[in-house]
């Protein structure tokens, strides 16, 4: 189950690389977007600000779950590689399953240099296994002058650096019609009290202001992990994330109460609560985006992949679409991110090398500029990135500082996070059905949560 | 192999059982019994590395824990029966072996029949069949698209809805409501009624917003009514300008007239008056209306007829049965067909003449003739519907897989992934095994009937 949806998430973000790498295209800014002149790299040189050994002679096998444009792209990151140490490295995509090809070539004594692994739970594992190497002081010194603690801690395991975090994603993303919100007149929001009475006033101008996809649980735990980062604070979502509290807590049910105005509200939700939870993802977002210029929905939310489902629907980022940050529900504006985090299972000079590379802001630049990517390198110059979204996007993850997520479902088991028809997706979708329910569906949402936590 | 064998025992010089006995160390075929052993043994080996070591282990893992190194008795059994998602999927497939087997069954023993008859009964049957050619995950993404909710995209729902809107007006503006300062309350039901009361020769405005754009956007411009004497005149419109700049309850210029909008004139809670808005959004009243509060009936801003929610928690099971029964009916046609081809006619023939009516014929001779044939099929179709997992794993949305859960599905669930407990997923084996057993013995024993006959 886990890997069908690893695999769904992925063949998503493979194309929402290739739509935001042609949507840049079409901006006329995009270099390279692997098309056939993919060599033709009319972007700007990579700055040169850290400094690698010579590695003439020296082979590198490198693993990710990338395939096509993304692979294409990452390519040219190790061809940049390449060409400052003299090591020659391999790409070997690993399928969808990265934990079970790591471990087969872990057990047949031959695995690859590094891998670019895509969960959290996994590089822990790697890490507990001993299959993750510690990275080496460079690469250390590299992460602390680039990346901000929060993304430092996330790729380490009982106090020391094993990853470093070398492509994220933002999944606090408010995508809008323009045409619709000009038509009614409304502004980005930026707190929940405007986002409900934007949402309104798109209501009363006679389109459907918000397109839920509430066939597919994930996008309502996303939903629930951005109102609760936002008004509980990181600290108590990192307790919730680890089941040290429980679903019952106060804190749910202000998120969950929260999350009722919403979905509660009458005419607020395209197609009304019945018409959302029929609605899968892809779907929800062709509401918003099919008809760009009178579209049955004004806003979607999700993250920066959904660029992919945009495109699909025959919208133009930029100026159809665009993005603004998940609006304001407590203090601060919530950032709940994923990410692929590299990882050494050598220890050998060459692959901690290619470690210290990713981690630098010459290696962001590369891939940034090609399009469909967003790095949480602060120093990596934002004009890079080759259009208004991206960089919007990208700006967002920076300047949550420590105060970002990880996607709480994609950290808890399996049965209660990450399967369809059980456990939190099930949960919020009855939720989605009755929103007046609130203390009902905490009751089910910590039984499948002690369940499946086992405590 | 059993055919085989009984074919080579009848053969030569038909020995009897006693004959057999009498050479004990040879079999019937007169080979000693270690040669068919060796030549067994492959068979052997692999039934029981292919079946029986399964059947084993499962039986053997069912009673350990999830991780397979605690002994935990008969607890996966009565964690089983206890968990909602399996008493689901028990009852789920027990109503699955009795209807689709059924119904299709049915389905197919009326193709058959009413085919003999007809001249281009052979293409029908071919087109009848032709599911049978589609993989079940094939079928299962056609039914899924089928089954569509919405009415433009599912086409189970399009030709409900059509047929449905043929005999029903449906309302105007769905969802349309005033604003919370238009001067007007929403009683029960959805209702809007003025609070201020008509009075002739003034115009009462009714504005309105949230219509959706669609509804809208080939309506006229909205005209402000004449006063008339001795009667209630007013403007219903959609109270929204591009880009929200117009003023709220005020009619401006450009903004479009709602028609065809019920109203009623209510006095004392009785309707004195009602008419519907024109085209130019503005409407008359009769004198009588004098003094009474405007209602606009919850009818006007109802949701058009969506259909049916055919994957909703309570037809998804129903609605999966539907998609076997289009592909396994052609299966049941052409085995009854077959069946049907060897029927006397002449029995047939015979009860005609005796002066019984077409139906009489069909109940009392072609079906009882058919039985065996029948009893093939819907056996055949048990078996295959009790380990139904393909249809329902894809068919059912997420929302709804909880109701259309079935035993091979529950097993899935709980034996494959990260987070599992396969200890659980082995009893849920064992336990449609045993469901299987019943159904497997007969269809052994009505085998080995007919072979002797």
């Amino acid at each position: 189950m886990l890997t069908s949806l690893r695999r769904k998430r992925g063949r998503r973000s493979a194309r929402a690389a290739l739509a935001l790498c042609s949507a840049g295209a079409l901006m006329l800014t995009a270099a390279g977007c692997g098309t056939d002149s993919g060599e033709a790299d009319s972007g700007s040189p990579p700055p040169v600000t850290v400094k690698l050994p010579n590695l003439k002679g020296k082979q590198l096998q490198v693993t990710a779950v990338w395939t096509g444009t993304e692979q294409k792209n990452f390519t040219k990151v190790l061809s940049e590689f390449e060409k400052r140490t003299g090591a020659k490295v391999s790409f070997v995509p690993s399928g969808d399953d990265m934990a079970g090809f790591v471990g087969s070539k872990m057990a047949g004594g031959q695995p690859p240099d590094v891998a670019l692994v895509g969960q959290v739970g996994v590089l822990r594992e790697f890490a507990q296994k001993g299959w993750a190497k510690p990275v080496n002081d460079a690469t250390k010194a590299e992460l602390a002058k680039n990346f901000s603690k929060g993304w430092q801690e996330l790729g380490s395991y009982k106090g020391k650096q094993y990853g470093v975090y070398f492509k994220v994603s933002n999944k606090s993303l408010i995508w809008y019609n323009t045409s619709a919100f000009a038509y009614a007149g409304a502004k980005e929001a930026k707190t929940w009290k405007e986002f409900l009475a934007q949402a309104q006033l798109i209501s009363d101008s006679g389109t459907d202001p918000v397109s839920v996809g509430g066939a597919d649980g994930w996008t309502l735990t996303d939903w629930f992990e951005n109102v609760y980062l936002s008004q509980a604070g990181p600290e108590k979502y990192d307790l919730l994330a680890q089941h040290k509290i429980k679903w019952t807590d106060p804190s749910v049910k202000q998120a969950l109460t929260t999350l009722a105005e919403l979905w509660g509200a009458k005419g607020l939700l395209a197609g009304g609560r019945s018409g959302a939870l029929q609605t899968a993802f892809p779907d929800s977002v062709v509401k918003a985006f099919s008809n760009a210029a009178e579209p049955d929905a004004a806003m979607v939310f999700e993250g920066d992949f959904a660029a992919a489902n945009v495109s699909d629907a025959g919208a133009q980022l930029g100026s159809e679409a665009k993005v603004f940050p998940f609006p304001a529900v407590g203090k601060t504006a919530p950032v709940v991110t994923g990410g692929d985090v590299a990882v050494a299972l050598k220890n050998s000079e060459a692959s901690q090398a290619l470690l210290t590379f990713l981690a630098s802001p010459d290696a962001a630049h590369v891939w940034a500029q090609a399009g469909g990517f967003v790095s949480a390198n602060r120093k990596l110059d934002l004009s890079v990135y080759p259009n208004e979204p991206l960089r919007k996007i990208a700006k967002a993850v920076i300047a949550a500082g420590d105060d970002f997520r990880f996607d709480m479902s994609d950290q808890a088991p399996a049965s209660f996070g990450g399967k369809p028809a059980q456990g939190e997706w099930k949960a919020l979708q009855d939720f989605l059905k009755n929103p007046k329910d609130v203390e009902g569906i905490q009751r089910q949402l910590e039984r499948d949560a002690a369940k499946a936590y086992r405590n | 192999m059993s055919t085989a064998t009984a074919g080579g025992a009848a053969a030569p010089g038909r020995a009897t059982p006693a004959q057999v006995k009498d050479k004990k160390k040879k079999s019937i075929t007169g080979t000693r019994l270690w040669v068919a052993g060796i030549f067994l043994l492959p068979a052997l080996v692999l039934l029981g590395a292919l079946v029986v070591y399964p059947i084993g282990y499962s039986v053997y893992r069912s009673l350990f824990d999830a991780s397979g190194d605690g002994f935990v008795g008969l607890d996966n059994y009565r964690e089983m029966f206890s968990d909602d998602a399996t008493m689901t999927a028990i009852k789920n497939n027990i109503v699955w072996v009795i209807v689709a087997p059924s119904v299709a069954t049915a389905l197919g023993l009326i193709f058959a029949v009413l085919t003999e008859r007809v001249r281009w009964g052979t293409a029908f049957k071919l087109i009848v069949f032709m599911p049978m050619a589609i993989s079940m995950l094939a079928a299962g993404i056609i039914f899924r698209l089928v089954y569509e909710a919405d009415p433009d995209r599912g086409v189970a729902n399009a030709v409900w809805v059509s047929v449905h809107d043929t005999f029903n007006e449906s309302p105007p503006f769905p969802g349309a409501h005033p604003r919370p300062d238009a001067g007007m309350t929403e009683s029960s039901g959805g209702a809007f009624t003025t609070e201020a009361t008509a009075k002739a020769g003034t115009p009462l405005s009714l504005p309105l917003v949230a219509a959706k754009r669609d509804d809208v956007s080939g309506a006229q411009d909205a005209k402000a009514a004449k006063p008339e004497a001795g009667k209630v005149t007013g403007t219903v419109w959609f109270d929204f300008t591009r880009g929200d700049r117009g003023e709220h309850n005020v009619l401006d210029k450009g903004e479009k007239a709602l028609a065809d909008v019920r109203i009623e004139a209510v006095k004392d809670g009785k309707v004195v008056a009602k008419t519907t808005s024109r085209a130019d959004g503005t409407y008359t009243l009769p004198a009588k209306a004098e003094g009474a509060q405007l209602r606009l009936p919850a009818w006007n801003f109802g949701e058009p007829y969506n259909g049916v929610d055919w994957l909703g928690p309570s037809l998804v099971t129903p609605a999966i049965i539907g998609s076997y029964v289009w592909i396994w009916a052609g299966f049941a046609m052409v085995l009854i067909a077959a069946g049907l081809a060897g029927v006397p006619r002449e029995l047939l023939e015979a009860a005609r003449m005796d002066g019984a009516n077409e139906w009489q014929v069909f109940r009392r001779v072609t079906v009882p003739l058919l039985a065996p044939v029948l009893s093939v099929v819907v056996v055949t179709l048990m078996i295959n519907v009790l380990k139904i997992f393909d249809l329902v794993y894809i068919i059912a949305p997420g929302a709804s897989q909880d109701e259309a859960n079935v035993l091979a599905l529950q097993l899935y669930q709980s034996s494959f992934g990260t987070d599992v407990n396969q200890g659980l997923g082995s009893a849920i084996a064992v336990f449609l095994l045993v469901f299987v057993a019943p159904v497997m013995f007969f269809n052994i024993r009505r085998i080995r009937r007919e072979s002797r006959r």
